[in-house]
């Protein structure tokens, strides 16, 4: 091995081992920050020693053992022996002793709640959405500031920042290192659900940025959410956020066009859908039904993608059903966007007049006021319903609240094709 | 990217049709491939049944012809694969060393090809393709 191969295995080695090293780490230490900090001694020490000695059989217990005696070596030195301290060191020395087999038990058996202890309080409420997003992506994800910067188009320094304060926030609120339980669970639950959607959406939507980088958050997303449905498995909500981001990202080779123009999803080609992730997303859909979960945002979500995902053209998806889906979305999270996607499932199912009749009643909503994709709708189905002028109408007031070039380009078409065809004209 | 770790164990070539592994030597894979799924990074695995019950199909002067397993000529064979999604080559190395493989099984480690990997030529044939399989589907 060269030695950049040696480095590079040892990156590998690091993406695979490091959120569980911190979530031991954590849970000896009850502070986040301080495991993080000892877990990337250990990094260094590797880093150090591995291109001379090689790579350990079991490099996972190397490093949380080599983090452990940091922790402990760095509390003597500094003296911070406080009465706790002591304690903490007692415990860890006793944890610590004798022990790769006792290492591997711990690393096999209570990793997996560390591991989500570590998620919960990586997206604890206590911290804003952009902590929770940066916190996350370092910890659990491995990421490095340089790459969560990079992804979110912010200089990096704002992410070690944010990363920092996020650490600094947790340790000054006292947040426990605990599985959260009862009416409490669903909503940290939910929480986390949400910022690793918001990950996944932060590379799916966007249009600017780094080429390399964005598609690399999808997938990172996605890792997050396969790992949390191992440990999670009985919350049906992780499974509907896995089927969720499965299917939407089944759709990456269709959704933009040779130049690099974005295409929607009744016009994609759709055998340039990603079949394994299809499969998987409908898997993971089938699993949070089972679990008696078919009424969670998530599930509800995945289950309209999932309707998409099973036709094979367009023209056959089953919009009664999708329709159906949007009516308990709304009622779950009652929202206009939520209301104007139904409207659209609607038109598409009874067609433009019963489209029309939902939307006209969000045309009051305040939220919308300078949404164009609400005048764009409604112009959509006046036209359907040879109502050209208003269409016309419709379709100039949303070239002219879209930001987007490509947009307003097809909605002045739009604009221009109903003047056309208006007896009016 | 995606990684193929693709499993070549020596004597499949000749094994007997129904040749199962050990019930220790699927335990200790089982474990592997839970390691795998815990990860987040296993999107599919498949082992695959001797060539003694299967075929080959070779189209040697453009006309196919099938021969019955197993293929006494064959140096290796296939007995499974995963599929793995992970962010290097490396990862994909260090995850098949973690392997609980025998003293005669090899993995090799291939990555799959993804469609912007292409020329734009080869991109464009393949879209074509892919349309026409979509309309052949639409009627």
């Amino acid at each position: 091995m060269t030695a950049s191969d040696i480095h590079r295995s040892i990156d590998a080695v690091w993406r695979i081992e490091q959120a569980r090293v911190i979530a031991g780490l954590a849970r000896m230490l009850r502070d986040v920050g301080l495991a993080e900090e000892f877990a990337q001694d250990a990094l260094v020490t590797a880093l150090e020693r591995w291109p001379v000695t090689g790579i350990p059989d079991n490099p996972g217990a190397w490093l949380m053992a080599t983090a452990k005696n940091r922790a402990i070596d760095r509390l003597r030195r500094n003296k911070l022996i406080k009465r706790k301290h002591e304690e903490l060191g007692r415990e860890i020395e006793a944890d610590g002793e004798g022990a790769t087999p006792d290492l591997d038990a711990v690393l096999d058996d209570d990793i997996g709640d560390d591991l989500l202890r570590l998620v919960f309080i990586s997206c604890h409420p206590v911290l804003s959405a952009e902590a929770r997003v940066a916190l996350t992506l370092r910890l659990i994800g491995g990421l490095t500031t340089g790459e969560i910067a990079r992804a979110f188009l912010v200089p990096e320094p704002t992410v070690s920042q944010r990363i920092v304060r996020a650490k600094r926030t947790l340790a000054e609120a006292g947040v426990p290192f605990e599985l959260p339980r009862g009416p409490d669970r669903a909503e940290r639950l939910s929480s986390v659900l949400d910022v690793l959607y918001l990950i996944f959406n932060e590379g799916y939507a966007a249009t600017a940025g780094d080429d390399w980088m964005r598609p690399a958050l999808c997938e990172e997303a996605l890792r997050l959410g396969r790992i949390l449905a191992e440990l999670a498995p009985e919350e049906p909500e992780v499974h509907g956020l896995v089927a969720l981001m499965e299917i939407q990202a089944s759709r990456f080779a269709a959704r933009t066009g040779a130049a690099g123009e974005p295409i929607l999803l009744l016009d994609q080609n759709r055998a340039r859908w990603d079949q394994l992730l299809i499969r998987r997303g409908l898997a993971a859909l089938e699993r949070a039904e089972a679990l008696g979960g078919a009424s969670g945002p998530y599930v509800l979500q995945a289950a309209i993608t999932a309707c998409h995902a099973r036709a094979r053209t367009a023209a056959e998806t089953d919009w009664m059903r999708i329709a159906a889906l949007y009516a308990r979305l709304v009622q779950l999270m009652p929202s206009p966007v939520v209301e104007l996607n139904r409207a659209v499932a609607v038109s598409m199912a009874l067609g433009p007049a019963a489209g029309l009749e939902l939307v006209d009643a969000l045309t009051s909503e305040p939220s919308l006021q300078t949404y164009h994709l609400l005048p764009s709708v409604r112009g959509d189905f006046l036209a359907k319903l040879g109502r050209l002028d208003e269409a016309r109408a419709e379709f100039e007031r949303a070239a002219s609240l879209t930001r987007n070039a490509r947009e307003r380009k097809l909605m002045l078409e739009r604009a221009a094709a109903a003047s056309r065809a208006s007896p009016s004209a | 990217m995606r990684f193929m770790m693709l499993m070549i164990p020596k004597g499949y070539e000749s094994a007997a049709p129904g040749t199962a592994p050990d019930a220790k030597a699927v335990a200790a894979m089982m474990k592997y491939n839970e390691a795998l799924q815990k990860a987040g990074v296993l999107l599919a695995l498949d082992g695959l049944h001797p060539p003694s019950m299967g075929a080959r199909v070779s189209f040697s002067g453009g006309k196919p012809k099938v021969t019955d397993g197993p293929f006494t000529e064959a140096k290796e064979v296939l007995g499974g694969y995963w599929m793995i999604q992970v962010k290097s080559k490396a990862e994909a190395i260090e995850w098949a060393s973690r392997c609980p493989a025998g003293d005669n099984e090899v993995i090799e480690v291939r990555q799959v090809q993804e469609m912007s990997d292409f020329p734009a030529d080869v991109q464009e044939a393949a879209s074509g393709f892919a349309e026409m399989q979509s309309k052949s589907g639409q009627r």
